[in-house]
């Protein structure tokens, strides 16, 4: 499906309205999905903070999404030897932490109203930190071999090392200790969310996406001009 | 089978002659152990609450301190180029190599451990649930911390990158096996935690070479 895309030529010609169009599509999304929420009656319990869970929930789901982007361009690039995919693994490790961080940092500012605490060490909440500890090792590994096809491939083993991990870790971290609420929108027996927040909080999850998938694109883009460039730049040195 | 023999005795050999190797993984955790009660203040009451915990935590950090020479000093010298090169399997080798540093600083953890529970005040009828999990969750260090060492050779700053990239693998056994005495102490089941943490640990003593070969392999390449 995507392997027309391994061209960087006609990977470049792709992104290059690709990568606006993504962008703006997750601006009109963003813009009616937070119109929705705001016109939407606070919720009978949390009230207002209601509306946190809309940049809240999709940026911690994100943060999964991308690691699973990460880790597939990690595969390509290490088995197949894809150099494009390596660029896109390497570009998506800043997205994942951002988000990430969004996620934790969102998480907090609600969990003070909500739950009176800012930090609860949580199953949910400890597991996203792990996670956030994951993007912060892999990009300094990244940063730390100076060989960038050495680096690529260093970094492409952690993340799939990370694959088996992950799952593990969020295992023994929810058996360690749980407060967080389960999914609420995949709960068994039908969502528990109110039928009108659900609109907004998809189109939310769908702005998030596109938005992930412009800056990638974006991203990549830049990482294959900076080859470009680093290789002219030797050209003109010899 | 004759040269991964060979191989594990020249790895204890050189983990003693250095310095006395495994010493320093026991002094490191004596240090942290006396820091502990300076720390959060030396009321038994408070103290006995943490010590099965804090002496898990020592032990996981007490392992990180020699991972940084596991492949860097073959690296370095050129001998990981013979090991690649040579008839057993790189893989092998790197399971025999983290099965030295098992055996050299997982083995007196474990001895050490027990007893910097006990001073801490934990009760003694813990001590051979500690010293039963420290070495079954060494495994797990040894082998998961092998990964991080074989990723960052070649780097600069190998022993702080080690500990960033190796520390959140860690989470697991440090879980299962804190739970399993927690469990102990408390009076629950204790069995579940202790058969995930050697669960982990045996899964990452099958799957870790195959990552920390791979990982010698680019460097070297």
């Amino acid at each position: 499906m995507f392997t027309f895309l391994y061209n960087p030529d006609r990977f470049m010609a792709f992104s290059r309205w690709a990568a606006p169009l993504f962008g703006a599509i997750a601006a009109v999304l963003a813009a009616i999905g937070l119109w929705l929420d705001f016109a939407a009656p606070p919720d009978y319990q949390q009230g207002y903070t209601i509306h946190v869970m809309f940049i809240h929930v999709p940026a911690s789901m994100l943060s999964l999404f991308v690691y699973a982007c990460l880790a597939v361009a990690s595969f390509l690039g290490l088995v197949f030897r894809q150099p494009l995919a390596d660029a896109a693994a390497r570009a998506a490790a800043p997205l994942g932490a951002g988000l990430t961080l969004l996620a934790l940092v969102t998480g907090s500012l609600w969990g003070k109203p909500m739950w009176g605490t800012w930090w609860v060490w949580d199953a949910r909440l400890t597991s996203e930190l792990v996670l956030l500890l994951f993007y912060l090792g892999y990009m300094a590994l990244r940063a730390a071999i100076d060989d960038e096809a050495r680096a690529a491939r260093a970094c492409a083993i952690l993340a799939l090392v990370g694959v088996v991990n992950l799952p593990i870790v969020v295992f023994s971290v929810d058996w360690w200790n749980t407060l967080h609420q389960g999914s609420t929108l995949f709960a068994p027996g039908g969502s528990g969310l109110a039928p009108v927040y659900v609109p907004p909080f998809l189109i939310m999850i769908v702005a998030y996406l596109g938005a992930f998938g412009s800056l990638w694109l974006v991203r990549i883009r830049a990482e294959v001009w900076r080859r470009r460039a680093n290789v002219l730049a030797i050209r003109a040195a010899r | 089978m004759n040269g991964l023999m060979v191989l594990m005795r020249r790895e204890l050999a050189l983990s003693w002659g250095r310095g006395g190797g495994p010493m320093l993984a026991v002094a490191f955790y004596a240090a942290m152990a006396t820091l502990l009660p300076l720390a959060t203040g030396p009321a038994p009451s408070q103290l006995a609450v943490v010590a099965p915990g804090s002496a898990w935590l020592a032990l996981a950090l007490a392992s990180l301190l020699s991972l940084e020479r596991l492949f860097e000093r073959d690296y370095e010298d050129g001998a990981l180029d013979l090991l690649a090169l040579g008839p057993a399997p790189l893989e092998l080798v790197a399971a025999a190599k983290c099965l030295a540093q098992w055996i050299t600083t997982a083995a007196p953890l474990a001895i050490a451990a027990p007893i910097a529970a006990v001073a801490l005040g934990a009760s003694t009828s813990l001590m051979p649930l500690i010293a039963l999990t420290a070495l079954i969750g060494g495994i797990g260090f040894c082998f998961c911390g092998g990964i991080g060492a074989a990723l960052s050779l070649g780097s600069r700053r190998g022993g702080l990158l080690i500990a960033v990239v190796v520390l959140p693998l860690f989470a697991p056994p440090v879980i299962f096996g804190a739970g399993a005495i927690e469990a102990y102490a408390g009076g629950l089941d204790w069995r579940t935690p202790l058969l995930f943490l050697t669960a982990y640990s045996l899964a990452t003593a099958g799957l870790g070479p195959f990552a920390m070969a791979a990982a010698c392999r680019n460097a070297l390449s």
